[in-house]
């Protein structure tokens, strides 16, 4: 039994017990869960297993400290009407704020904070990590934590633009079909119907194949993949809308097409729109994530992170982590947009039962 | 009445609360309430009272989202149920004390054969066989009037109509001879002549077994037939509880008395103008929806300027239909709608500006029929925009006008928004944004049927002096036969989308009727205690309800 | 039972209108192809001659539809034609493969399929507590991380570190079962730690909306202990949204195998046709997609059907 073992138990059970005598029960279910699971990763892992625990409890720890931080920071910036907002948030919705901020200024500045260029090779291939190199060398010996800075830009770069494009064509569509009803919307939801049966991944790879591998054409197959899963959500949020009576009174007093979608439609559909806003980049940004993993993505010599994961595929048998570290970067920042989506979702649910 | 022995269920200074925006607020605070056995309560408040609350909380039971607080006390039959366990308090649910809700539809399981829903808690609880707990329940289908008491029961609830499943439900809760039931509004999703049968077939149940019952409901018609005792709730408070006579002779409270209040407005009665052009009328109107059965069938109608009509009838009847094929959203597959004697455009689409202005309409619902992201003074400026062409100052003058004759201080709602308004101020917005358009013709859809009675009353006679000043022709959906007295002119009666009696107001409320007339007529509830029994003494049960209305129908 | 008959028969009919419609676009989407296939595979340096002598092999002198129809008649009876790379028999080059690859969905799908049910019910049984608010966290976290990620972690724990299973999910011929299974644990638990997280947070959405209906919150009214409120009121109604869960799934096992199998080394119809469109080898291309699509719709009916059969007001016409 080494120190750290028994301070660790001993740190867990005396804030069990702290938590059940102040009848905290949550904390103290999780507390008590968390110490019954160290006694068997304990016995399986020995203190390597507990350091590991601990390590990623301290990890939490940090993570919730600065996602409470910056929400009280938000909410000092923020006016009255948004605080109030802001305050119901979540942590985690608090920790996906904070990381979609960090990577809008990664992304934004790259060029300011990479210290080499995206295609400049500094040292031979695979150089290990040295003052100079935070992340060591890729395959051709260029700067594995450059390359990541402009990969911000260029990998969300792309899936954002598709993002838009699939939701300008989405949305529109959706809209207009729900306003207009009759045999303009039935064409759009059979055309969604098919262009659904396609499994996304595979259209994407038959319009590659076909096209060839550039930005142009992965930025359109990604929005015709996507378009009709947002023109699917967006005519049903609206489909709620048009039935209302100020919708009616609107047609009857003769107005056209433009006005109701611009001034009664929308204005009462942006909650879940927004939300799916989000929703929707995580799947483009997986999707385009995979293609580029494929080798079907940004071409080179451009960063881009799934490409990055396959370059540098050949050291994890090595036992290094090094290109886990842009699909981290790619999970890191799809897990961040989910949280906040999932409090948007929840938001907006919770105000409809009032 | 020597019912009063023997106390079942006593709350004291119950407290409910309810979750919501990250914190709890007291939904009900602090009723008293004392039930004795074979005692029917009535609980009567608007929506939002928290009556219903309460009817759960008789139970023990706390809906998803609510909590009984600390201090509250619930006895029943001398046992505690705040401090209860859940499984005690499970053994009271179905067996001693029953549940009936507002929609059977919903509350009937779809998987299951009502029959077996209904021998659920007696085979629960080992009070019955199957074989005899079904036997029973056809007994009590057959003591509720269900028609077909021996296989009703063997259907699957989607297969049965609304009233017979809200009996069926009734039945369910009888299934155990529980000490007290309570009702959910158990007549309120359904129509009036449908509506008297479930009366008269709770009322009798109840009767038969001795059972105590809370009868929760939001019409006061419906609880005076019912109740001994009647409590009225206001905002999660208790206003005043009396015996039900002496409740209705001799309401104590201000709220009390607003809500008894019998309609005290009524416009004059008014002719119609010797050999004139009608302002609105249909000829022969036929319509469905996309070739589906005849919603409207060889409907005619006028109505003159200046006057109201209204159109009376139970779902289905095809009045609003009415309405949408007069405003253009549905047009009709035969006969022309007259606009001053030149035929009307059949699509809304098609029409001009002018003749779209010319109708209006005003909806039931104040809180779908205005665009809660928009202010008050663009919803009602918009129409006057579009129509008119007033932009700016103009625009401004003609926006103040308009709330000045909705008597709503301009500069006070000028940039509010919809949701900031009262229900009854949300009414007046509607209608000042039909008036915005310079209308001759309005159609009013139910425009008070989902407010409380003071401020529809209101609302009546803004229409009414609007209608004097502005000289407008109104046609009246309602089914409030209240409304129907105070503001029409003539009336129009439909069923099954065809009118089978029209004429003046004076000479409709008086007989003879239509035989439908009469049977619509006679079933919407008084506020007279007496009125369903001496009704059903003197027409006979199988005279009244959905198999009346049936043969009528068929003649 | 007629009802139910004629709602099933238009379904299938519609799905088959489908899979035509998407047989189009993936044939006549290659015609779109700037000059044309034989262009396309032999690259700018390819002589006339070459060119002539290929288009007359895979008959482009022929007008598309005309070859539409031929080689939708011959996909009917699984034959794509030849690969213009190897020559080889398109169905040869995929079959084998393709049955690999249902091999590890249904291996993911076995484990998955039960362990995502029980848990998505029971994580919406406990709702709002602290469990549910850990499994929400998890399972985000889950669903936003690409397969590649938890797949090279998987490899970097599993097989380089504590070297319980190979890292590379090769096959050969007549292996055992258990080492079948053991080589191919790996990506099959990449996809189940996916799939699981989808399924449970559907299944928990699906489970609290019916929680939430009237004829439950009767059910408790009438003293049903809560077990049997599940098993007896929930489940029978829970039947539609559930096989519509497990289908969305399996469904997306499908294609998310595309990204496993290349982290893998798996020899299945994924890596096929990655190869395929990064060589442009069309007809490979063309029938894997056919073959993805088909499968994807077939699961899609699969759970129209199942909530048609399940959905008693339809069982039990008026």
């Amino acid at each position: 039994m080494s120190i750290f073992v028994i301070t660790y138990y001993s740190l867990l059970l005396a804030g069990s017990t702290a938590a059940a005598f102040f009848n905290k029960r949550s904390i103290f279910t999780l507390l008590f869960s968390l110490t019954l699971v160290s006694f068997v990763v304990g016995i399986i892992g020995g203190p390597g297993g507990l350091r590991a625990i601990a390590i990623c409890a301290g990890i939490l720890a940090l993570a919730a400290m600065v996602s409470y931080s910056f929400r009280e920071f938000l909410i000092m910036l923020a006016g009255p009407e948004v605080a109030k907002e802001l305050r119901t948030a979540p942590l985690t919705a608090a920790f996906g704020m904070f990381v979609i901020f960090t990577y809008a200024i990664t992304g934004i500045f790259a060029p300011w904070i990479a210290p080499f260029g995206e295609a400049e090779v500094i040292s031979s291939a695979f150089a290990p990590a040295d003052e100079n190199m935070l992340l060591g060398a890729d395959q051709l010996g260029r700067d594995m934590f450059s390359r990541l800075v402009y990969g911000t830009r260029n990998s969300v770069g792309l899936a954002l633009t598709a993002t838009c494009l699939a939701f300008f064509l989405g949305a529109g569509a959706g809209l207009l079909a729900a306003v207009k009803g009759g045999w303009f919307d039935q064409l759009m939801g059979r055309i969604a119907d098919v262009i659904m049966s396609i499994p996304s991944l595979i259209f994407a790879l038959l319009m590659l194949s076909i096209f060839g591998p550039s930005m142009p054409v992965i930025i359109c197959a990604v929005a015709i993949i996507y378009a009709p899963r947002v023109f699917r959500l967006t005519r049903a949020v609206a489909g709620n809308v048009v039935v209302m009576d100020y919708i009616e009174a609107a047609k009857l007093r003769g107005e056209g097409t433009g006005y109701l979608i611009r001034r009664e439609v929308l204005p009462n559909s942006m909650a879940p729109l927004i939300a799916e806003f989000g929703l929707e980049f995580c799947f483009v940004f997986l999707l385009v994530a995979g293609l580029s993993f494929l080798g079907l993505g940004i071409q080179p010599p451009t960063a881009d992170w799934g490409s990055m994961v396959r370059e540098n595929a050949t050291l994890i048998s090595f036992g290094d982590i090094t290109p886990l570290i842009p699909a981290a970067a790619i999970a890191l920042l799809t897990v961040a947009v989910n949280f906040v989506v999932d409090w948007m979702l929840f938001r907006s649910s919770g105000l409809k039962e009032h | 009445m020597n019912k009063k022995k023997e106390v079942l269920l006593e709350i004291k200074n119950l407290r409910i609360e309810g979750y919501s925006d990250e914190k709890w607020v007291d939904i009900i605070k602090g009723v008293d309430l004392t039930l004795h056995r074979g005692e029917v309560m009535g609980l009567i408040g608007e929506s939002g009272a928290g009556k219903s609350t309460i009817g759960a909380g008789a139970m023990g039971y706390a809906r998803d989202g609510t909590r009984i607080s600390e201090g509250s006390s619930i006895e029943f039959d001398g046992m505690e149920l705040t401090t209860a366990t859940e499984s005690e308090k499970r053994a009271l649910r179905g067996a001693r004390i029953a549940y009936v809700a507002q929609s059977a539809a919903a509350s009937f399981n779809p998987a299951h054969k009502i029959i077996d829903q209904h021998t659920e808690a007696p085979l629960q609880y080992r009070l019955q066989k199957r074989m005899e707990a079904q036997e029973d329940a056809m007994d009590l289908y057959e003591r509720l009037r269900l028609p077909h008491p021996q296989e009703i029961g063997f259907r699957y609830p989607h297969q049965v109509s609304g009233g017979q499943l809200q009996r069926a439900m009734t039945a369910m809760a009888m299934s155990c001879r529980p000490d007290l039931i309570i009702f959910d509004e158990p007549t309120t999703a359904l129509d009036v002549t449908t509506q008297i049968e479930v009366l008269a077939a709770i009322r009798d149940i109840v009767d038969q077994f001795n059972t105590a019952a809370l009868y929760i409901t939001h019409d006061l018609a419906v609880v005076a037939q019912m109740a001994d005792t009647i409590k009225v709730l206001l905002k999660g408070e208790e206003v005043e509880e009396a015996s039900t006579e002496e409740m209705l002779k001799n309401p104590r409270e201000d709220y009390t008395k607003s809500l008894w209040a019998v309609r005290s407005f009524e416009s004059p009665q008014r002719q119609r103008p010797k050999d004139g052009v009608p302002l609105i009328s249909l000829q022969n109107i036929d319509a469905s929806y996309s070739s589906g059965p005849k919603i409207l069938d060889d409907v005619s109608f006028d109505v003159y300027e200046g006057m109201t009509v209204s159109v009376v009838g139970e779902s289905g009847s095809g009045k609003s239909t009415a309405a949408r094929v007069i405003t253009g959203l549905l047009p009709p597959s035969k006969g022309e709608v007259l606009f001053k004697g030149t035929p009307f455009t059949h699509d809304y689409r098609d029409r001009p500006k002018d003749e779209l202005r010319q109708c209006q309409m005003i909806y039931q619902s104040a809180d779908t029929s205005l665009n809660p992201k928009v202010k008050i003074s663009e919803i009602i400026g918009r129409p006057a925009q579009f129509y008119s062409g007033l932009k700016g100052a103009d625009l401004k003058a003609r926006v103040d006008e308009l709330l000045d004759l909705i008597e709503l201080e301009p500069s006070q709602y000028y940039n509010r928004y919809p949701s900031e308004l009262s229900g009854g101020q949300k009414q007046r917005i509607g209608i000042a944004r039909a008036l915005a358009a310079e209308p001759t013709f309005i159609i009013c859809d139910e425009v008070t049927s989902a407010l409380d009675q003071l401020v529809a009353e209101g609302i009546l006679r803004l229409l009414d002096r609007l209608q004097n000043e502005l000289n407008l022709a109104y046609m009246f959906i309602t089914h409030d036969l209240a409304t129907v007295r105070s503001i029409s002119d003539e009336v129009v009666v439909m069923q099954q989308g065809k009118v089978v009696e029209q004429g003046a107001k004076d000479d409709m409320f008086k007989p003879p009727h239509h035989p439908y007339t009469d049977l619509l007529l006679s079933s919407v509830p008084e506020m007279d205690p007496n009125w369903l029994t001496t009704l059903l003494e003197e027409r006979g049960v199988e005279n009244l309800g959905d198999a009346a209305a049936a043969k009528i129908a068929e003649k | 039972m007629g009802d139910i008959l004629k709602l099933v028969g238009q379904r299938l009919g519609l799905g088959l209108v489908i899979l035509l419609v998407i047989s189009i676009i993936i044939f006549f989407m290659v015609e779109l192809l700037p000059g044309d296939i034989a262009q396309a595979v032999l690259g700018q340096g390819a002589t006339e001659e070459n060119l002539a002598a290929l288009r007359k092999e895979m008959g482009l002198d022929k007008p598309a539809f005309v070859r539409y129809f031929g080689w939708l008649g011959n996909a009917i009876f699984l034959d794509f034609g030849n690969s213009v790379v190897t020559g080889e028999k398109v169905s040869t080059v995929i079959g084998a493969r393709f049955a690999n690859t249902l091999f590890l969905a249904c291996y993911a799908a076995v484990i998955a399929v039960p362990v995502a049910i029980v848990l998505g019910i029971l994580v919406a049984l406990l709702r709002n507590s602290i469990f549910d608010r850990v499994a929400n966290v998890l399972t985000l976290t889950s669903i936003s991380s690409p397969e590649f990620f938890l797949g090279y972690i998987l490899i970097l724990y599993f097989a380089v570190k504590w070297g319980m299973f190979p890292a590379i999910a090769s096959l050969s011929e007549g292996m055992s079962f258990g080492e079948l299974l053991n080589r191919t644990f790996l990506p099959a638990l990449t996809l189940v730690l996916v799939v699981v997280a989808h399924m449970m947070r559907m299944t928990r959405a699906a489970i609290i909306n019916l929680l939430a209906s009237p004829y439950i919150e009767m059910a408790r009214l009438k003293g049903v202990p809560p077990l049997k409120v599940i098993v007896r009121h929930a489940l029978p109604n829970a039947w539609a949204p559930i096989i519509n869960v497990v289908a969305l799934n399996l469904a997306y096992l499908i294609t998310g195998v595309v990204l496993v199998e290349v982290v893998f080394v798996y020899p299945g119809i994924g890596q096929a046709l990655v190869d395929a469109v990064s060589k442009r080898d069309f007809p490979v291309v063309q029938a894997c997609c056919l073959i993805f699509a088909a499968t994807f719709i077939l699961l899609n009916l699969a759970a129209d059907v199942g909530a048609i059969l399940t959905n008693p007001r339809l069982r039990h016409p008026k």
